[in-house]
């Protein structure tokens, strides 16, 4: 079997490393309560989706 | 490797998926709207709709073979008698998924799977979409007619950088939009003027 002939330095592993990167999300506001919510989503807080009620607060839980 | 396997298999067995589904499927039909992940409602989706698709025509034939899917005789009798009448002028598309965000534990994106005919609220959203639609389509229009405009008094302006301010004047004022509609005539004008 292969094995690496050596260690990896710090410089190459935290080279590697700089493309790790934690994505933003992709924010919108509530066209019903006006909170912030994440797209393509329903609402945590009404329940509205694209200004409709999609589902009651009950349903939800 | 994973070439042409294109569906998802949900890290289960053949058996296990194809039971998994039939009692997800079983649940949908009795309850019309249920809570999963977004993994296995896309399948559930893949699996119900050829299935609500069959109840449309009523046969013994169609029956047997819905029931070989689910393995319900309830979930068969309920599809055949009420679903398939909501569904009747619909061409497809029978589910809808609306997605919740993510679960705690393990942070899978939970979604909730429904009938699209069984939910009301929607289903009002669903005429006003198609006004919408029409207004935009119109607006577009507008736009494009004058942005024709625009390129065309642009293209004027290419040729000669010193009629780029008349350009400018034409597109700021709103009156003028039939001058510039008349763009070949403008052309000349600017050559005129050089």
């Amino acid at each position: 079997m292969a094995h690496p002939k050596r260690k990896t330095s710090k410089t190459r592993r935290d080279k590697r490393r700089t493309h790790y990167k934690a994505t933003v999300p992709a924010l919108g506001v509530c066209s019903n309560c006006g909170a912030t919510i994440r797209l393509h989503r329903v609402c945590q807080e009404c329940g509205h989706y694209r200004g409709k009620l999609a589902i009651e607060k009950e349903v939800t839980v | 490797m994973k070439h042409k396997k294109k569906f998802n298999h949900l890290s289960r067995t053949s058996a296990h998926r194809k039971a998994m589904l039939a009692n997800m499927a079983c649940s949908l039909i009795m309850h019309k709207r249920i809570k999963t992940t977004v993994a296995k409602a896309k399948a559930l989706r893949m699996y119900v709709e050829p299935l609500i698709n069959k109840s449309k025509n009523d046969s013994t034939h169609s029956r047997r073979m819905v029931f070989r899917y689910l393995q319900n005789k309830e979930a068969v009798t309920e599809l055949f008698r009420d679903i398939s009448e909501k569904v009747a002028n619909r061409p497809g598309g029978y589910t809808r998924i609306l997605k919740l965000g993510n679960r705690q534990g393990d942070a899978a994106e939970m979604c909730l799977i429904e009938l699209v005919d069984y939910n009301e609220n929607m289903l009002s959203a669903k005429s006003g979409e198609g006004e919408k639609k029409r207004t935009r389509r119109s607006r577009r229009g507008k736009k494009s007619s004058k942005s024709q405009a625009a390129e065309q008094v642009a293209e004027t302006s290419a040729e000669n950088t010193s009629a780029v301010e008349d350009a400018e004047v034409v597109e700021d004022s709103s009156s003028n939009v039939q001058d510039s509609n008349s763009a070949p005539a403008d052309n000349d004008d600017v050559k005129k003027e050089e």
